[in-house]
C-alpha cells in the first residue's frame, strides 16, 4: 500500500491505496515512523490511570499482596505445600508479579483495539500502535510491585544476588508473550465482543495452569514436562529462581517457550496485519 | 503536477455482516460457519452458477469514482448526506480499505475527519494538544514549536493547563480545532469540521483555511456548507449515490446541487384550502421488514400506507398511487379501480395499505403521485407526496449493472449462445 518515492523533484512521499493484498516489510516502516504516538499513548495509559488517586498507586500492590496472603492461608499453612527452600510467601509472590504483568498485558492489547474505536475510525495510523502501546502501560505497576517483593525479601531474610538481573530478559519473554497472544485476540474482539469477556476467565483458568501457587517439580511425570509448553512457566519459574533462589532451575523449558513465544508472536503479526484493512468498518 | 489520482474506486459494505455485529457471540458465527458449505451447495444446486455469497445485503457506497486534483488546488465535495463524501475521504485517508479500483496521493497526508479525537478529560489543555497533535501525525517538534500560536488561536491561554473536564464544550472544540487547524501536510483532507463553535470562531476557522489553501496547498474539503465551499474552493465534485453526478467550477456546481435539492422536497399533502371533501393525512412508506424507509434494494417491493379522512361518506372510493422517476415519466399506476376492485364504503376515513411484492426498477430516486377520487370527482392528485431511492444490488452474476442513463427497469435473465 506503500510505495517509496518516484517522483525525484520532491522529497514526497508516493502513496497507493488499493486493495491490501500482501505483507509488505513497508509496514514495519510505517511503525516506525508512528513510534513517537506510541510513546505518547503509553504516557497517555499511565497518567490518566495515577492521576485519579493516590490510592491507585497503593492498589498496585495490595492487588498481588492480598492474593499472596491468601494463597499462603491455603496452600502454605491447610494444604501444606513445599516451596522449593524459600518461604511460601515469597515463593508466591515471587511468581504473582511477573503473573500480574502478563495477565494486565494481555488484558489491556487485547481490549486496546475496541477501547480506541473512534480514533480507529478517523484516523491513520498503523494500527499496531494500540496493542503496542497498551502492552506498556502495566510495566509501572511491575516495578511498583517488584518494589514490595524486595521490601518482602529483606523482611524474610532471603539473599540478594547477582542472578536478579535475569529479571530483564524474563520481563521481555512475559512482555513478548502477552503481546503475541494479543495481536491473536484483539482483531477476534473487534469481531467477537464475547473474547473480551472470555478472556479474564482464561487467564484465571491460565493462572492454575502455571506454577504461581506451587511449584512444577511437585507435580507428577509427565506434567512436569509438559509445562514446557505453557511459557509463562518458564518465565515464572525463572523469575522466582533469579530473585528468591528457589530451587527449581530454568533449563530447557525456557529455550521452549521463547520458540513457543516467537512462533506466537510471528504468527500473530501476520494475523493481526490481514485483519486490520477490515478494523474501520467493523468496530 | 498531479497530487491525487482516483480511478475507479469503490466500496461495498456487506449489510447482513454489519448487521449481525453488535450481538454476534462467537457461538453464534460458528453456529453459521458452520451453515455455510450448506448453503453454498444449495445455492449451486439452485442455479447460481458461482455459488458465491449471498450477495443480496451488498451496498455499494461509492461505485467507480476517478477524478484527478492537481498541487495546489482546492476541490469541494457536495452532496446529500449519505452520498458517499465521507466514504471517499475515509479511503484516501487510509482508514478503510476500496473493494475496487485504486488511488495514488503524491505528498504527505494530513486528515481531518474529526476534531478532537484521542481528547482525554483528566489530561490538561496542553497535554492534549501533544497528545491530539501526535495523533495527528505532527511530530512533537512542530507541536512545541507551534504550541503558543494554538493555543492563542483557541483562546484558551488562561486554562491551558487546567484539565480538560473542567472546559466548556467550546472551549474543547476550539482547541481541538486549533491543532488540527496547524496541520502542516502538503495535503489537506477536511470533513465537515468547520461548523464548530460559534459564528465568531467559524470566521476564524474559515479565515484560517483561507490561510492554509492560499499557501499553496492541496485540499479536498468535504462540506455542507455551501458559504464556505464558494469561498475556499476552485472546483467541486457532486456525489450522489456513491457516484460523482457532476464536476466543475464551483459556483455552476454548488448551483445544480442546489436546484436538485430545492425543486424536490416531497409537498405536504395538505389540501390548498378548506374546501376538501376527502384528503390524505399522511403517507408512509414501510420496507419488507416493516420499517419505515426511503430506500429499498433493486428488486425489493414496499408498501405505501396512505392515512385518509373524508367528510363526505364516499361510496364507491378509488385509491391510487403512481411511481414516476425524475424525468416525469409515470413508470406504475396502481388505483384500487383498475387492480383491485371495488372498496368497501368509506364514512370517516380510515387507512389503506398498498403492497407491490417486487420492483424491478433500476437504482434512482422515484417519487410517488397520490390519488383519490370517486366516479367522476377527483378529491386529491397529490405531486411528490413521497420520494424513495432504489439501491444497487448485484443482481446479474457479472455483478454489474446499465449505466442509468440506459434503462428504467430490470428483469433476471439467462443467455445462451451457440457459436461456429
Amino acid at each position: 500500500m506503500l510505495e517509496q518515492p518516484i517522483d525525484n523533484n520532491t522529497s514526497s512521499e508516493v502513496i497507493l491505496i488499493q486493495q491490501r493484498d500482501k505483507w509488505s516489510w513497508v509496514y514495519l516502516k510505517e511503525l516506525w515512523r508512528y513510534r513517537e504516538l506510541i510513546v505518547y499513548l503509553v504516557w497517555r495509559d499511565i497518567k490518566v490511570r495515577y492521576k485519579q488517586s493516590v490510592l491507585g498507586v497503593l492498589w498496585v500492590l495490595l492487588r498481588p499482596f492480598i492474593q499472596m496472603v491468601i494463597f499462603t492461608i491455603i496452600f502454605s499453612n491447610v494444604a501444606k505445600l513445599p516451596s522449593e527452600g524459600i518461604p511460601y510467601p515469597i515463593f508466591n509472590y515471587a511468581a504473582l508479579v511477573p503473573w500480574i504483568f502478563f495477565a494486565d498485558t494481555l488484558s489491556n492489547a487485547t481490549t486496546s483495539l475496541v477501547g480506541n474505536a473512534n480514533m480507529i475510525k478517523k484516523i491513520y495510523f498503523p494500527r499496531l500502535v494500540l496493542p503496542i502501546a497498551a502492552s506498556f502501560s502495566s510495566m509501572v505497576d511491575f516495578f511498583i510491585s517488584l518494589s514490595l517483593l524486595f521490601i518482602l525479601m529483606i523482611v524474610y531474610g532471603v539473599p540478594f544476588s547477582l542472578k536478579m538481573l535475569l529479571l530483564f530478559p524474563l520481563l521481555l519473554l512475559a512482555h513478548v508473550t502477552a503481546l503475541g497472544v494479543s495481536l491473536w485476540l484483539a482483531p477476534l474482539n473487534v469481531q467477537f465482543r464475547d473474547v473480551r469477556l472470555a478472556t479474564p476467565f482464561l487467564i484465571r483458568i491460565g493462572m492454575w495452569l502455571t506454577p504461581v501457587a506451587y511449584s512444577s517439580s511437585s507435580l507428577p511425570a509427565p506434567f512436569d514436562e509438559l509445562y514446557a509448553l505453557n511459557p509463562m512457566a518458564g518465565v515464572v519459574e525463572g523469575f522466582r529462581w533469579a530473585m528468591a533462589g528457589a530451587e527449581t532451575e530454568p533449563g530447557l523449558a525456557v529455550f521452549i517457550s521463547v520458540l513457543i513465544v516467537l512462533g506466537v508472536f510471528v504468527s500473530g503479526l501476520f494475523f493481526f496485519n490481514r485483519m486490520e484493512s477490515t478494523f474501520a468498518d467493523i468496530i | 503536477m498531479k497530487a491525487i489520482e482516483v480511478h475507479n474506486l469503490g466500496k461495498q459494505y456487506n449489510i447482513a455482516a454489519l448487521k449481525t455485529k453488535d450481538n454476534e457471540t462467537i457461538i453464534e458465527s460458528l453456529v453459521s460457519a458452520a451453515q455455510i458449505p450448506f448453503r453454498r451447495a444449495r445455492r449451486l444446486l439452485s442455479g447460481n452458477r458461482t455459488g458465491a455469497a449471498d450477495l443480496s445485503e451488498v451496498f455499494w457506497a461509492l461505485r467507480d469514482v476517478s477524478f484527478e486534483v492537481e498541487r495546489g488546488e482546492v476541490v469541494g465535495i457536495i452532496g446529500r448526506n449519505g452520498a458517499g463524501k465521507s466514504t471517499l475521504l475515509k479511503i484516501l485517508s487510509r482508514i478503510t480499505e476500496p473493494s475496487e479500483g485504486w488511488a495514488r496521493i503524491h505528498g504527505r497526508v494530513g486528515s481531518l475527519l474529526e476534531v478532537g479525537t484521542g481528547f482525554n478529560n483528566e489530561l490538561t489543555g496542553r497535554e492534549n494538544v501533544f497528545l491530539n497533535g501526535s495523533i495527528l501525525g505532527m511530530k512533537k517538534g512542530e507541536i512545541r514549536a507551534k504550541f503558543d500560536e494554538i493555543v492563542t488561536f483557541a483562546g484558551v491561554e488562561q486554562f491551558i493547563d487546567t484539565p480538560v473536564k473542567h472546559y466548556s464544550t467550546g472551549m474543547k472544540v476550539r482547541l481541538a480545532f486549533a491543532v488540527a487547524a496547524h496541520l502542516d501536510p502538503e495535503i489537506l483532507l477536511i470533513d465537515e469540521v468547520l461548523s464548530v463553535g460559534d459564528m465568531e470562531f467559524q470566521q476564524r476557522s474559515l479565515g484560517k483555511m483561507n490561510e492554509v489553501t492560499q499557501q499553496g496547498r492541496t485540499v479536498l474539503f468535504v462540506s455542507h456548507n455551501m458559504a464556505a465551499v464558494q469561498n475556499l474552493c476552485d472546483r467541486v465534485l457532486l456525489i450522489k449515490g456513491g457516484e460523482i453526478a457532476a464536476s466543475g467550477p464551483t459556483d455552476e456546481i454548488v448551483q445544480t446541487y442546489y436546484d436538485e435539492m430545492s425543486s424536490r422536497e416531497p409537498t405536504s399533502l395538505a389540501p390548498a384550502d378548506d374546501n376538501w371533501k376527502a384528503r390524505y393525512t399522511s403517507i408512509t412508506l414501510v420496507n419488507k421488514d416493516n420499517q419505515p424507509a426511503d430506500y429499498f434494494p433493486m428488486g425489493e417491493g414496499f408498501t405505501i400506507e396512505l392515512e385518509f379522512e373524508t367528510r363526505v361518506p364516499l361510496r364507491n372510493p378509488s385509491f391510487g398511487v403512481i411511481i414516476y422517476n425524475r424525468l416525469g415519466q409515470n413508470l406504475l399506476r396502481l388505483t384500487t379501480r383498475e387492480t383491485h376492485g371495488m372498496m368497501p364504503m368509506a364514512e370517516y376515513g380510515g387507512k389503506v395499505r398498498l403492497t407491490i411484492d417486487e420492483l424491478h426498477l433500476l437504482p434512482e430516486i422515484y417519487y410517488i403521485r397520490v390519488g383519490l377520487s370517486e366516479s367522476r370527482e377527483q378529491f386529491v392528485l397529490v405531486d411528490d407526496a413521497a420520494q424513495f431511492h432504489v439501491m444497487p444490488r448485484a443482481v446479474y452474476s457479472t455483478g454489474k449493472l446499465p449505466p442509468k442513463s440506459r434503462a428504467i427497469i430490470f428483469e433476471e435473465c439467462s443467455w445462451k449462445y451457440e457459436y461456429q
